[in-house]
């Protein structure tokens, strides 16, 4: 057969091949070590030199010619092949990933941890205490003796032995001085207790409790503190906070604080939103520590309150239903 | 403590809007609860005079009345009230008024008979809570004036809900004696001269000196007025005080409580015997209230007695049999000091929290007896009239309020407000407060007046300092100080972590109450639970010795609002109690029920069981690395007796895991099977701190083993058993497969194991591996009876 007409033949069975494997045949049968162009390279060997020269570069081209359109032939299958497989390999990426998981912390311990992180900025660490508490820690020890008319505004919970449910997580500040000498910073979450239950009152609820112990801490401070921990707790600059006098038997002077915000539904309103005060002598006494050398301040805050608040929560018993529904609306992270 | 607007301003006539008064007022410490309207919300209606009454002819409890209302002209009226007579004068209502809530009165017909407009009671006009006819006004009551008008209702009362160190502010002169500090305004006190004695009679009275009473002024008033009623001012300003009017006398005493803060009290002086004696109760002493109780009074109670018994308890509420009646001619009025502390506590268990009780509890101003005795005579005597003696007084040298000089100084002052308020301006509002101070080197020494109960040491005085300042001109500070770094061990676990852990495992976070029912004794029918001596239920009557029966309460809440894949945990104490001893545990306690994941796309939806709920546990078991943790098969009254794990460490049970006993299931009434895990946190504080070891160059091999074991045999068995004879080229075992069924005896099982050998200085050959691998096997065989399966 002639070079042309082989080459040209080739060059048909190349385009027409259509899939790796045939393709590989038709190299096999055109350049393989058995091949046809192979052959013709072969033969020349009986050639004359010069018509071997010439005959051998036509051959040579003749192979080039093949090689290349055997690559492009190749490409073309193996991207179509590709193509094919990645076509074969679609998925819908709409459809939900698998396994998901949905949990998330208590709107109220999210808010004890909103408070613990910003104190925690100033060096405020956690201290816990027992939730049945004796009288003395819990009162006594807070200024407050038996028959004291706060006292009876406390509406406790006994327990047989007198031992009662801490009605607030102002027990653990004595706990803690107790066993630590100032300077003292430590904020006290938890939960307390309240014999009343209507619309506006659980049983149970929780505080948050800050104490500051140094050498010259005064009631600007306090005020200094509570104004940068509430714009910060609020996301809110302008937010308006005013301290009213008001009265703990264990702190002296004593405030409540009032915010007012400037949008939102309690827009304009004055909202109590905690209690403080500069720590009253008679529970330094308690404990021991000298009313001369050191000054301290002492909050309190509902979290309950803060977090209905901060997240629009309208009933406060819903904290407690547990209602999965509820809970979920919380689930973001912080 | 509720009060009128006018009335305060009778006492202060200071010139600002009422906004603005109560803001001062809340801004002082006396914080507004409410404002509200002093009359109802009506128009309308005018006095209007009953000129006649004639039965209505066809209803018998109804009456036609005709009415004058000013204009000449004569309504009729069709009225069911039983007190609707000829020539009272009342409210009435014409055709066109509106009464509060909106309703219209219309031209209407009654039976037949038309009735133009309406009689009103004081109820219906929002002037009382209740009422039992027409609400009849004096008789010199001027037809045609407008109700609102002649009731003077345009005022507001104001509630503002005290502390208790302000008991001086429980009246209104107290109240104006702030706002009279807080303008620099000039009180406006009521002329008050001595009354002219008609006559010298007194009453003999004596103080125990072990009673609570420092002082009684007495005075006889002979020959009252019984029939008198109560002037309609009056009446009106203790209405709008929260206070109903009963008789003149009951009405006089109470208004001189709300003007000025003392508490009163009158007696039947022919109902007296022999004299008073101020004295403790008698044990066993008995007496019946004004409120028609028997009361047994306890021996720490001070009594006003005569000399055959107790005529009231002191301070707190009197006697029924000596109190003034319609028929009574003589009184004894008593105003007398009673102590804080010797009220203090009793009122509640009397049940008898009286607004007298209130005052005294929290003091009353110590001068004020003679004074508020001039004050009641005078408003009683113009009323009823009678005869006046003179006061009389008698005092308990024993128990006398000292007053004591404070000091204050110019130091601490500044120190503890952290604001430099200058001496010109302390020494006024000392001064303005009625606080006696005089200046020293140092600071000041101030005496508190008789009004105020709450001035004893330093830092009264620098409240009192900053309260007139302002609190809200204080400037806002922040200390200079060292930081103050709280320790944190990395060997601590982050107390969030565990927490935040179950979260990313799916878990909700539940907070539950810490107090439940009885039915918790099925979780541990031995422990004894800690009751509360006070519930506020039943159902919320003792304190949790498991967070398990919460958690279930919320699983079966959640199915029957249709969530029924429930996975919750909860830290909290529970609390158990060990004989005298209690013990407030720390836990973290989940429960899981339902489907692992929502219904997923990609297969039918799992239910979530043990060996789901054993991984989260072992996930927080090994996120408190610095323990060692063994979970192995127990039994808890609680569980399921063959799905039941203990976890232990070093020997001791911390927590468990398991499938809730169906039997408790069934008690419960609960729909699902939950499985629960509760472990001490006690136990997961600590972690371990790594430490690197070399990785190994060499490469590891992995060896496969299967063996056939008695199906009793625990898994935990065999991994010890493995564990004991493993070289140290064995870096881990891995279980691959448990098998029971076709091809393995009954009563066997086929248990799988990969292990993966390597050593450190060179890579193993063949023989240091078969060796390893047929030490463990002949352990297994030696140890649990296993046999090799080929």
């Amino acid at each position: 057969m002639p070079l042309d007409e082989l080459i040209n033949n080739a060059l048909m069975q190349i385009e027409q091949a259509n899939d790796l494997a045939t393709l590989d045949t038709v190299r096999v049968e055109f350049l393989g070590k058995k091949g046809q162009l192979t052959g013709l390279l072969k033969s020349l060997g009986s050639l004359p030199v010069e018509e071997k020269k010439s005959q051998g570069q036509k051959i040579n081209e003749g192979k080039r010619t093949l090689q290349a359109a055997l690559e492009g032939k190749l490409f073309a299958l193996e991207t179509a092949a590709i193509d094919e497989k990645l076509k074969s390999e679609a998925i819908d990426v709409t459809l939900p990933g698998r396994g998901q998981l949905d949990g998330g912390l208590h709107p109220v311990t999210r808010t004890i941890r909103r408070i613990t992180s910003i104190f925690g900025q100033l060096g405020f660490s956690v201290a816990e205490g027992p939730e049945v508490e004796s009288e003395y820690y819990n009162f006594e020890a807070l200024n407050m003796p038996e028959h004291h008319p706060a006292r009876a505004m406390h509406d406790t919970f006994y327990f047989e032995d007198r031992r009662v449910l801490r009605t607030h997580t102002s027990s653990v500040q004595i706990r803690f001085m107790e066993n630590n000498p100032p300077p003292v910073r430590i904020i006290s979450p938890g939960r307390v207790y309240r014999c009343d239950s209507d619309m506006t009152h659980t049983p149970m609820f929780h505080q948050v409790e800050g104490l500051l112990v140094d050498t010259d801490i005064a009631f600007s401070d306090l005020m200094g503190h509570l104004e940068m921990f509430l714009k910060l707790f609020f996301d809110q600059d302008g937010v308006d906070i005013r301290f009213r006098p008001s009265y703990f038997p264990f702190t002296e002077p004593s405030t409540e604080v009032d915010i007012r915000m400037p949008d939102g539904p309690n827009a304009g309103k004055w909202l109590e939103v905690l209690g403080a005060g500069m720590v009253h002598p008679k529970v330094f006494n308690s404990v021991g520590y000298s009313t001369e050398e050191f000054t301290g301040y002492a909050f309190g805050m509902g979290v309950e309150r803060l977090a209905m608040l901060r997240y629009g929560v309208s009933d406060l018993r819903s904290f407690f239903e547990n209602d999965l529904r509820f809970l979920r609306q919380f689930n973001e992270a912080i | 403590m509720k009060f009128s607007e006018q009335w305060l301003r009778e006492w202060v006539n200071v010139d600002i809007g009422s906004e603005e008064l109560l803001e001062q007022l809340t801004l002082l410490g006396l914080e507004v609860d409410d404002y509200t309207s002093a009359g109802g919300d009506f128009e309308g209606v005018v006095i209007g005079e009953i000129t006649a009454a004639e039965q209505h002819p066809d209803a018998d409890r109804l009456q036609v009345c005709k009415v004058d209302d000013g204009t000449g002209e004569q309504h009729n009226v069709v009225c069911g009230a039983p007190n609707a007579r000829v020539g009272i004068k009342i409210p009435f209502a014409r055709v066109g008024a509106v009464l509060p809530g909106g309703f219209k009165i219309k031209k209407a017909k009654l039976r037949g008979v038309e009735s133009f407009g309406m009689l009103c009671s004081a109820k219906e006009l929002d002037l009382s809570e209740e009422a039992d006819g027409l609400h009849e006004l004096p008789l010199d009551a001027p037809a045609g004036v407008a109700i609102n008008e002649y009731l003077n209702l345009d005022d507001h009362i104001i509630d503002i809900d005290l502390t208790p160190n302000r008991g001086d502010c429980l009246n209104l002169r107290g109240i104006a004696r702030e706002i009279s500090t807080r303008n620099s305004t000039a009180m406006i006190e009521p002329m008050v001269g001595p009354a002219k004695a008609a006559h010298q009679d007194t009453f003999p009275v004596e103080i125990a000196a072990d009673s609570c009473c420092a002082r009684f002024c007495g005075r006889v008033i002979r020959g009252i007025d019984a029939s008198a009623t109560t002037p309609l001012w009056m009446v009106e300003k203790l209405r709008r005080c929260g206070i109903r009017s009963i008789s003149p006398s009951v009405d006089v005493t109470n208004y001189v409580m709300l003007e000025m803060g003392q508490p009163m009290h009158a007696f039947d002086l022919a109902k007296l015997e022999g004299g008073i004696k101020v004295r403790l109760a008698n044990p066993g002493e008995k007496l019946k209230l004004l409120d028609g109780r028997e009361v047994e009074l306890q021996t720490d109670t001070t009594v006003i007695a005569d000399h055959s018994k107790a005529v009231a308890i002191a301070g707190i509420m009197g006697g029924d049999e000596t109190g003034v009646t319609p028929t009574t001619t003589d009184i004894l009025l008593e105003a007398a000091l009673f102590m804080p502390l010797g009220i203090a506590g009793r009122p509640r268990r009397y049940n008898a929290y009286t607004d007298s009780a209130q005052r005294f509890e929290r003091g009353v101003d110590s001068e004020l007896q003679p004074f508020g005795m001039e004050r009641a005579t005078k408003l009683l005597v113009d009323i009823v009239g009678g005869d006046v003696g003179p006061i009389f007084e008698t005092r308990n040298e024993a128990y006398q309020r000292s007053f004591e000089p404070v000091s204050l100084s110019r130091a601490r002052l500044d120190r503890f407000l952290g604001v430099a308020v200058p001496d010109d301006k302390v020494a006024d509002i000392f001064d303005r407060l009625g606080i006696e101070a005089t200046k020293t080197d140092d600071g000041w020494q101030a005496i508190s007046p008789s009004w105020r109960w709450d001035i004893a040491i330093e830092e009264d005085l620098i409240e009192e300092v900053a309260r007139l300042y302002g609190y809200n001109n204080i400037p806002r500070t922040n200390p200079a100080w060292v930081p103050l770094v709280t320790s944190s061990s990395e060997a601590e676990l982050p107390s969030n972590t565990l927490p935040q852990l179950l979260i990313d495992r799916g878990y909700q976070e539940a907070v539950c109450y810490s107090f439940v029912d009885g039915r918790q004794s099925g979780f541990a029918p031995d422990l004894e639970a800690l009751a509360l001596a006070n519930p506020i239920s039943e159902d919320l009557g003792e304190m949790r010795h498991t967070l398990w029966l919460g958690l279930c309460d919320v699983m079966q809440s959640n199915i029957n609002r249709q969530q029924s894949d429930v996975k919750i945990f909860e830290c909290g104490l529970k609390f158990v109690s060990e004989g005298s001893d209690l013990k407030q545990v720390k836990m973290i306690s989940g429960l899981v029920t339902g489907n692992k994941s929502a219904d997923y796309w990609g297969g039918p939806a799992v239910a979530a069981d043990f060996y789901d709920v054993k991984a989260d546990v072992e996930a927080l078991l090994a996120a408190a690395s610095g323990n060692e943790f063994v979970i192995e098969k127990g039994e808890h009254p609680a569980l399921h007796p063959g799905i039941t794990a203990t976890i232990k460490t070093a020997g001791k049970v911390v927590g468990w895991v398991g499938s809730l006993h169906p039997k408790l299931q069934k008690t419960l009434d609960l729909s699902q099977v939950p499985i629960v895990f509760e472990i001490e946190m006690a136990a997961l504080e600590q972690v371990r701190v790594p430490v690197y070891t070399e990785v190994s160059k060499f490469p590891s091999v992995r060896r496969d083993l299967a063996v056939t074991v008695d199906k009793e045999i625990p898994f935990s068995a065999i991994q010890e058993c493995v564990d004991r004879h493993a070289s140290e080229l064995v870096r881990e075992v891995r279980l691959l497969d448990i098998y029971t069924g076709k091809g393995i005896t009954v009563g066997l099982k086929s248990v799988a194991l990969g292990l993966i050998l390597q050593d450190f200085s060179s890579t193993l050959g063949d023989n240091e591996i078969e060796t390893a691998m047929s030490r463990i096997l002949d352990g297994l065989v030696k140890d649990l009876g296993a046999t090799l399966r080929t």
